[in-house]
């Protein structure tokens, strides 16, 4: 269980890293997006794996399972979808103003043109 | 237990709706609403900031719950001194969004505004981590909107790099306060700033790692060398009032800084000692060295104040990466100083784009309003570059003085002064091509479009901003002064933690009463 959730988080996390230093707006959001996702699952687990136990008290149960990282990763679910949403729409508006989506400053026409 | 500490945080987040809902189509009703709240936010955080002046604490539980359990808003004199700070710089740069007409170049501007002001502002007050990632969310959700307000194709390509770099930042924000919350089992700040303390020390692996990610993190925000990169195209592309309040966001990141690095972090933890002497203090100095080289260098007036922007970021971080009492005091003092004189210096190269077209670093006709825009740009230059007599210069002093004892001390006053030197040329050079040079070009027969006088209240707003950086001179003992119990009250967190864990609240059942 535990070397399951740590390589998910580890190979997601790499595969944002990868997707975002491709400095495109699709992949960077694409990776960006795989990196909420590993630090979702992250923060789950921050308040340790337990199977089948259950969050709030009752009277029958003994074992627990931490109910705050389960409100943490709400919070961090619902703030990152709304960042990713205007993080396309300002991709979108950049990619449709200029016709190029790269992320990086090009060099700008007056530093070409004076070297040889 | 007192509501007003909760009201700067309630305030702009009623009257920004209000004006998108019932304001959207009437500029002239925003700007009244806008301006209205910002003067009754300097009222708040004037009071407030009174009312702990004598050393006390003051916090407010919200829903009632008790820390740790709940989440505690916390108002100390740190946190008092950076909202009134913001609230008055707010104000000038709202008169100036109003003067030259930015605000009606796009929609939302004054709800936007707002949002913007309630993150900053409760990102300063809030006393649980996480809530300060959500401040932080709050306050870059606003700026994003507001960095794109008149859109325009360069503009909306610098807004995607800021937005992706600080969505990166938001992320290694969440693993930081994952593995926090994984080795200690609380977010709240005073609550963590006891229990870390318990750690055993060969159980530290993961604490260090969350106190390194956490400075990442916060020094993202505060654009420390190397994770600077953001910071240029998006503040000499944004907006001139909106890259005017930005310069307070960059202190929201030194805030923090000093915030949880003093109480949760303390210098004296042994788990993560050299975290701040080894590695904040050379980089906030390649900061110093590099925002001013990045002056002298700069072709365009805008991206030369973004990077006096690094450079007195820099020059904070090593105040504050000393951390001693007298460092930490050095560091408020600059921060107050380089907040406004930041300010001043984006507004005044609007005041050029508005003269002159353009702001390139070309000699060219002499513009509109030449001669009070160069005393302007003269007087913020000083500032900036910290020379005498405005307190750029005081500010300096104290941060030299600060590290006379300090093992670095001879580094650090190596990269001050011989950045001063640098950062005194860049300007110097600046202020010669854009007002002096000009008179030696014939003016063009046609005037050049899109120039016009700009407007009295720009200046007004200007001259205001001038005035505090006056005051801030004036009154640099007195200032210093408050600086200096604020040092003392955050070398001597018991207070802050025993206000904030030990007083009763309402915890599973409620108590008599309710």
């Amino acid at each position: 269980m535990e070397l399951l959730v740590a390589s998910a988080i580890g190979v997601m996390t790499a595969g944002g890293i990868y997707l975002v230093l491709r400095l495109r707006t699709f992949p960077v959001i694409l990776g960006i997006s795989l990196l909420t996702y590993a630090v979702n699952v992250f923060l789950f687990s921050s308040g340790r794996l337990t199977i089948g136990a259950p969050p709030v008290l009752s009277d029958d149960v003994t074992t627990y399972t931490d109910p705050l990282p389960q409100a943490l990763v709400l919070t961090a679910i619902v703030i990152s979808f709304g960042m990713t949403a205007v993080a396309v729409m300002i991709g979108l508006g950049a990619f449709l103003g200029s016709d190029d989506d790269h992320i990086d400053d090009q060099p700008e026409p007056s530093e070409t043109e004076g070297q040889p | 237990m007192t509501h007003w500490i909760v009201a700067p945080i309630i305030l702009p987040a009623l009257l920004a709706p209000l004006i998108v809902l019932a304001a959207r189509y009437h500029i002239g009703i925003q700007r009244v609403f806008s301006v209205a709240g910002v003067v009754a936010l300097i009222g708040l955080a004037a009071g407030l900031a009174w009312q702990v002046s004598d050393g006390s604490v003051i916090y407010y539980r919200l829903g009632d719950w008790a820390a740790p359990f709940g989440i505690v808003i916390v108002g100390d004199r740190l946190s008092t001194l950076m909202i009134l700070l913001t609230s008055v710089l707010a104000l000038f740069v709202l008169l100036y969004a109003i003067g030259s007409g930015w605000d009606d170049r796009g929609r939302h501007f004054h709800a936007l505004f707002q949002f913007q002001l309630m993150g900053i502002l409760g990102a300063f007050l809030t006393g649980d981590l996480f809530n300060l990632f959500v401040f932080f969310e709050v306050l870059l959700i606003a700026s994003y909107g507001l960095m794109i307000h008149a859109g325009g194709n360069a503009r909306l390509r610098a807004g995607i790099q800021y937005v992706l770099f600080n969505l990166i930042g938001s992320t290694l924000f969440l693993f930081a306060l994952g593995a926090i919350y994984a080795e200690t089992g609380t977010l709240n700040m005073a609550d963590l700033a006891e229990r870390v303390r318990l750690i055993a020390p060969e159980e530290t692996v993961g604490i260090r790692v969350a106190a390194v990610l956490l400075l990442l993190v916060f020094a993202i925000k505060a654009a420390l060398v190397p994770l600077h990169f953001w910071l240029p195209s998006s503040y000499a592309e944004a907006p001139a009032p909106v890259a005017a309040l930005f310069a307070i966001m960059t202190k929201v990141g030194a805030y923090a800084i000093i915030r949880v690095y003093t109480m949760i972090f303390p210098p004296d933890l042994e788990v993560t000692s050299g975290l701040h002497d080894v590695w904040l203090l050379p980089a906030a100095l390649v900061s110093l060295a590099i925002g001013m080289v990045g002056v002298l260098a700069a072709r365009k007036l805008d991206r030369l104040v973004a990077f006096s922007v690094i450079g007195s970021m820099g020059m904070v971080m090593v105040a504050i990466s000393l951390f001693s009492p007298a460092g930490i005091a050095a560091a408020l003092y600059y921060i107050v100083h380089s907040t406004f004189a930041g300010a001043v210096l984006f507004l005044v190269s609007d005041l050029v784009r508005t003269g002159r077209g353009n702001v390139d670093l070309t000699p060219q006709a002499p513009m509109i309003g030449t001669v009070v825009t160069a005393g302007m740009f003269f007087a913020g230059a000083i500032a900036m570059a910290g020379l005498p007599p405005l307190s750029g210069f005081l500010g300096k002093l104290l941060v030299l003085d600060a590290a006379f004892d300090n093992d670095m001390m001879v580094w650090v006053w190596a990269i001050v002064l011989s950045s001063s030197l640098i950062s005194i040329l860049g300007f110097a050079r600046a202020g010669s091509i854009v007002f002096w040079k000009a008179h030696s070009v014939e003016p063009p027969e046609e005037p050049v479009p899109d120039t016009r006088n700009p407007a009295t209240m720009s200046y007004v707003a200007v001259g205001g901003l001038f005035t505090l950086l006056t005051l801030h001179t004036v009154f640099a003992g007195q200032v210093h002064g408050y600086t200096t119990t604020i040092a003392a009250q955050l070398f001597a967190p018991d207070a802050y933690v025993s206000t904030v864990l030990d007083t009763p609240g309402k915890l599973s059942k409620p108590q008599e009463g309710y």
